[in-house]
C-alpha cells in the first residue's frame, strides 16, 4: 500500500482518536464543590481553542504526507517565503491566544481577592499531617512563632497573645466548614513544604514554612472531601491525607462548640506536665484557663 | 590526501605544513580517549549521555511497575520510588538532554555546518568532556552511598531535600549538588566554544542568515544555558552550604518532628526562583536544538525550502529571550505573590506565538512538497504531533487559574514528558538515522528502524495522551500510591496498569535500537556519500566519513543558504551550499568538469 497513505491515516486516527477519547473517557474531573465553576469554564475554553487547532494541524499533516508523498516525478515548490500568510497565521494565533489570556486574567483577579465577609481558618501542616485552627469568638487568629512550638504548644501559638486564648485548635480530626460562606485559608508549615488540595474544590496553595500563604473559596455542597498534600513532602507524602466536612451552618456551630480551646489545651498541658512549662507560659495558660472557665 | 598525512619522513613538521597538520593527534590516546577532536568529543559525549540515560530508563521501569501494580513489589518502598521518580528526571533534563543535544549533536554538527575546521578551543572542548564524565560519575556515585541519591524530586526544593524526612538526606543530595556545580563547570567550556565558534569560525560565504537552522537552534540554546546555569549553580552552592555548615539561605525556622532546628531567616521560594530562573530557559535548552534539527529533517526529507527560514531565526530568537521572563509560571501555586501571577500569565502566552508559527512552517514545509518518509522524516512528524500535543497543553498550564487545580497532579507529568520529554527524543532518534551515515558510512537497517519508530511513537502517545485525564481526576504526582482514595475509581487503575504495559513495551523498543546502533556499525548497508543528498556542508567534505580538521586543504567557500531544495531550473533536486552559482545547471558543471560529476566542485 501507499507508504504516505498508511502514514496519512495513522495521523487522522491519532486527531481522531484522541477527540473520541476526549469525550468517552470515564476519567474527567470531580463534581464541583466550590463556587470555582469559573476555573472549569476556563478550562473548557481552553480545550475548545486548543483542540481546533490540534486537530486542524495533525489533520493538515496528515493531508499533506498523503497528497505530496514522493512518486516517480514530484518536484516540491521553491517557495523560501509568504510573508502575507505568515503573518495571517500570527494574527490567528495572537486572537486565540488572547482568548485564552483575557478571561483566565480576570478570572484569576477574582482568585486573588479574598471578599470582605470571609471567615479565617487555619491549616497548618506538618510530616506528615494536618491540623487546623479556628479564630474563637473574637475572630481574630493570635499570632504564632516557630520558636513557640513544642509538645504542649503543637501550633506555635504566641501565649501572652490574648487574640489566640480562645483559638480553637483540631488536631487529628477533621476540618469542618459551613456551607456557602466564603473562607480564608490561611496556610502555614512547621517543616517543609506542603499543598492543601482537595480536588473538588479546584482551589489550592502551597504551604512555606516561615511563610503564611492563603487562598479561598466557598463551599457549594454538602459532603466529606478528601484534603491531599501536593507538593513533595518526603516519604510520608502519599499517605498525608485529612478530611473537609462541609456542613449546614447549624450542624457546624454545633461541632465547633464541642472543639477545645488553646487556653483549654495548655490548661491540660499545664496540669499534666506543669513542671516542664516556662514561667511565662504557665502563668498566661493559667490566666487564660480561667477565662476559659468563665466563658 | 597525502596534504593529510604525514609520512614517516615528516615526522618533525617543517614550517610551510599548514597550522591544521600540526595538531592531529599522533597516538591511540589522543586520537580515541583524550582527544580534541570535536567529532570524537561529541561521540564520547553521546555515548556517555546514552549509557546514563539506560540507567534512567531503568528507573522509569521501577516506578511505572510501582504505579501499575502497587501491591506486587515489596522491594520498592516509598522512598526508593522517590529515588527512582528523582533520578530519572535530573538524568534524563540534564545529563540525558541537555549533554547529547549540546555536547553531540552540537560538537559534531557545529563546525561541520559552519565550515570550521574545529571548535576555536579544542583544548578545553575536551576538558568539557572529561568534567562532564566526572560529574556523571559523582552521580552515579550515590546509588552507592549510605542512604541512597536524593528523593527530593528533580526539582530539589528545599527544606525536604536537605531534612532527614526525605531520602538521601545524608549524602545524596551532597552528591547530587556537587554533581550538578561539576555539569555546569563542563557545560560552561564547551558552551563558550559553540558560541565562539558559530560567531568567529565561520567559513566564507556563510552569513548568520545562512545558517541551517540546526546551528541557530544550538547556538540560541547555548547562550541560554551560559545564561541560565549560573542560578542553579550558585543554588546548588548556597543548599550545600545550608546542608554542610548550617547557613539558611533556604531555610527558616523549622521544627521537624517536634524538634526545633538550628535554621532561622531563610526563604525556601528563593531556591524556588533561583531553580525556575534556571529550569524554564531549560526547557528551551532542550527544544530549540530540537526545533532546529526538526527543520533541517523535514526540509531534506520533503526536497522543500524550510518555510519562512528568516521568521524561523527571529522565532528562535524571540523564544529564547522571552524564555527569560516566564520562570514563575512554575509557581503559581508556590506561594508567591499573586500578583505576579498577572505577568508571568502574559509573558506565557506570549511565547506560545513565536513557537506556534514554528509549528506552522514545519506543516507548510510539507505542503506542496516532495516528501519521503524515511525514518528521519517520520520521526519528524512524530515529534511535530507530540510537540502539539505538549504544547496545547502547556497553555493550560500557562494560564493561573487552570494552573491551580491542575499543578502537581499526573497532568503536568503528561504535559511536561510529552512537551520535553518524548518530542526531543523523537527529534534526537530522527537525528540519530539521519546523521549515522555521516558518523560511520553505513545505514542503519530501516526494518529494525521502522519497528522502533511505531512502537515508541504510537505507545509514547498512549502512555502519555490518556495520563493527563488521570490528572483531571486530581491524581497527585510523585505518590508512591493512592491507596483508597474516595473520589479515585477503580478504573484509574486499570488505566495505571495499561500505561505501565506499554511503557515497557516502549522501553523494550529501544533496546532493539540499541542494538540497531551496534549492528549497523559493522554490517549495515555503505551508505554512500550524502545518502540523503542534503544541501547542508556537514556533506560535502572532501573524506566521507569526515577526518579531523573537516575540510582538507581548503576550507569550503559558502554562495547559498541552506534550502536550495528543488530549485527551479536547477537540473537537481538539490544545490549544496558551497556549489558555485556557475554550477547550478549540467551545462555549465560540464564546461568545467570534464567528468560531469554530480558532485559539487571542492
Amino acid at each position: 500500500m501507499n507508504k504516505g497513505l498508511v502514514v496519512g491515516l495513522v495521523l487522522v486516527l491519532v486527531a481522531v482518536g484522541s477527540v473520541v477519547f476526549h469525550f468517552l473517557s470515564p476519567w474527567w474531573w470531580t463534581p464541583l464543590a466550590s463556587n470555582w465553576g469559573y476555573i472549569d469554564d476556563m478550562i473548557i475554553i481552553t480545550f475548545w481553542i486548543t483542540g481546533v487547532v490540534f486537530v486542524a494541524i495533525i489533520l493538515f499533516m496528515a493531508y499533506c504526507v498523503f497528497r505530496y508523498s514522493h512518486k516517480e516525478g514530484r518536484r516540491a515548490a521553491y517557495e523560501p517565503e509568504n510573508k502575507k500568510m505568515e503573518w495571517w497565521l500570527t494574527g490567528l494565533t495572537t486572537v486565540g491566544v488572547v482568548g485564552m489570556l483575557a478571561p483566565g486574567v480576570l478570572v484569576w483577579g477574582q482568585f486573588i481577592t479574598v471578599p470582605e465577609e470571609a471567615s479565617v481558618i487555619e491549616v497548618v501542616g506538618q510530616q506528615w499531617q494536618w491540623s487546623f485552627r479556628y479564630p474563637g469568638k473574637d475572630g481574630v487568629l493570635g499570632t504564632s512563632d516557630p520558636q513557640n512550638i513544642s509538645f504542649e504548644n503543637p501550633f506555635g501559638l504566641n501565649p501572652n497573645d490574648p487574640n489566640g486564648q480562645d483559638d480553637i485548635l483540631i488536631e487529628g480530626d477533621d476540618l469542618h466548614l459551613p456551607l456557602d460562606r466564603p473562607v480564608k485559608v490561611l496556610l502555614r508549615s512547621k517543616d517543609v513544604l506542603h499543598d492543601f488540595y482537595v480536588p473538588q474544590f479546584r482551589a489550592k496553595m502551597d504551604m512555606v514554612p516561615g511563610m503564611v500563604t492563603y487562598f479561598w473559596f466557598t463551599p457549594t455542597r454538602v459532603g466529606t472531601f478528601e484534603i491531599l498534600c501536593a507538593e513533595l513532602c518526603g516519604v510520608g507524602h502519599y499517605a498525608m491525607r485529612g478530611y473537609v466536612v462541609v456542613e449546614e451552618e447549624s450542624a457546624y456551630q454545633e461541632w465547633l462548640q464541642e472543639q477545645p480551646t488553646f487556653a483549654q489545651l495548655s490548661g491540660e498541658a499545664r496540669n499534666g506536665t506543669g513542671d516542664v512549662l516556662n514561667p511565662v507560659l504557665s502563668e498566661a495558660a493559667a490566666d487564660s484557663a480561667e477565662r476559659g472557665s468563665v466563658q | 590526501m597525502a596534504f593529510f598525512v604525514p609520512t614517516e619522513a615528516e615526522h618533525v613538521a617543517p614550517a610551510e605544513v599548514a597550522d591544521v597538520e600540526l595538531y592531529h593527534p599522533k597516538s591511540w590516546w589522543t586520537r580515541y580517549i583524550f582527544c580534541q577532536d570535536a567529532k570524537v568529543i561529541a561521540i564520547q559525549y553521546a555515548i556517555t549521555a546514552g549509557a546514563i540515560g539506560l540507567v534512567a530508563l531503568v528507573l522509569s521501569w521501577l516506578m511505572r511497575l510501582q504505579l501499575g501494580f502497587p501491591d506486587s513489589f515489596s522491594f520498592i518502598d516509598p522512598g526508593d520510588y522517590l529515588q527512582f521518580i528523582t533520578m530519572h528526571g535530573m538524568i534524563m533534563v540534564i545529563y540525558l538532554l541537555t549533554a547529547l543535544f549540546l555536547g553531540g549533536f552540537g560538537n559534531y554538527l557545529i563546525p561541520l555546518m559552519v565550515g570550521a575546521r574545529d571548535m576555536v578551543f579544542p583544548y578545553v572542548n575536551m576538558l568539557s568532556y572529561w568534567v562532564y564524565l566526572l560529574a556523571v560519575l559523582v552521580l552515579v556515585a550515590s546509588f552507592f552511598v549510605p542512604g541512597g541519591p536524593t528523593g527530593a524530586g528533580w526539582t530539589l526544593y528545599p527544606p525536604q531535600a536537605i531534612l532527614s524526612g526525605t531520602p538521601g538526606a545524608e549524602w545524596g543530595i551532597i552528591l547530587m549538588l556537587v554533581s550538578l556545580a561539576l555539569f555546569i563547570v563542563g557545560f560552561t567550556m564547551g558552551g563558550l566554544n559553540y558560541v565562539v565558534t558559530v560567531l568567529q569560525a565561520r567559513t566564507r560565504g556563510m552569513t548568520l542568515l545562512r545558517m541551517p537552522l540546526t546551528v541557530w537552534g544550538i547556538f540560541v540554546a547555548t547562550i541560554l544555558a551560559l545564561l541560565a546555569f549560573p542560578a542553579l549553580f550558585v543554588g546548588a552552592v548556597m543548599m550545600l552550604l545550608d546542608r554542610i555548615l548550617e547557613t539558611s539561605f533556604f531555610m527558616p525556622a523549622i521544627v521537624e518532628m517536634g524538634e526545633q532546628l538550628n535554621y532561622a531567616g531563610g526563604n525556601p521560594l528563593l531556591f524556588q526562583h533561583l531553580f525556575w530562573f534556571f529550569g524554564h530557559p531549560e526547557v528551551y535548552i532542550v527544544a530549540l536544538p530540537g526545533f532546529g534539527i526538526v527543520s533541517d529533517l523535514i526540509s531534506t526529507h520533503a526536497r522543500r525550502n524550510i518555510f519562512g527560514y528568516r521568521m524561523m531565526v527571529w522565532a528562535i530568537v524571540a523564544i529564547g529571550a522571552l524564555s527569560f521572563l516566564v520562570w514563575a509560571h512554575h509557581m503559581y501555586v508556590s506561594g508567591m505573590n499573586p500578583w505576579f501571577g498577572f505577568f508571568f500569565a502574559t509573558t506565557t502566552l506570549v511565547i506560545a506565538v513565536p513557537t506556534a508559527i514554528k509549528v506552522y512552517n514545519w506543516v507548510l514545509t510539507l505542503w506542496r512538497g516532495d516528501i519521503h518518509l524515511t525514518l528521519p522524516m517520520l520521526f519528524a512528524i512524530a515529534f511535530i504531533v507530540t510537540f502539539v500535543n505538549g504544547g496545547i497543553t502547556g497553555l493550560f498550564l500557562g494560564n493561573p487559574v487552570v494552573d491551580v487545580p491542575l499543578s502537581d497532579t499526573m497532568f503536568v507529568v503528561a504535559h511536561f514528558h510529552m512537551v520535553m520529554g518524548v518530542a526531543p527524543i523523537l527529534v534526537i532518534f530522527g537525528a540519530i538515522y539521519h546523521w549515522y551515515p555521516l558518523v560511520t558510512g553505513r545505514m542503519l537497517n530501516e526494518t529494525l528502524g521502522k519497528f522502533h519508530f511505531w512502537v515508541t511513537f504510537l505507545g509514547a502517545y498512549l502512555i502519555y495522551f490518556p495520563m493527563h485525564y488521570l490528572g483531571f481526576l486530581g491524581v497527585p504526582r510523585r505518590y508512591f500510591e493512592m491507596g483508597e482514595t474516595d473520589f479515585i475509581p477503580q478504573s484509574a487503575q486499570t488505566l495505571n496498569e495499561f500505561i505501565t504495559v506499554v511503557a515497557l513495551i516502549v522501553g523494550f523498543a529501544q533496546l532493539v535500537f540499541l542494538f540497531n546502533l551496534v549492528w549497523s556499525a559493522y554490517k549495515g548497508r555503505v551508505s554512500g556519500r550524502n545518502p540523503w543528498r542534503a544541501t547542508t556542508l556537514e556533506w560535502q567534505t572532501p573524506d566521507f566519513p569526515p577526518r579531523h580538521g573537516n575540510w582538507g586543504p581548503t576550507q569550503p567557500v559558502v554562495y547559498r543558504w541552506a534550502y536550495d531544495y528543488s530549485v527551479p531550473g536547477a537540473d537537481q533536486d538539490f544545490l549544496p551550499q558551497n556549489l558555485a552559482p556557475d554550477q547550478v545547471t549540467a551545462d555549465n558543471r560540464h564546461k568545467d568538469l570534464p567528468d560531469g560529476a554530480v558532485q559539487p566542485a571542492e
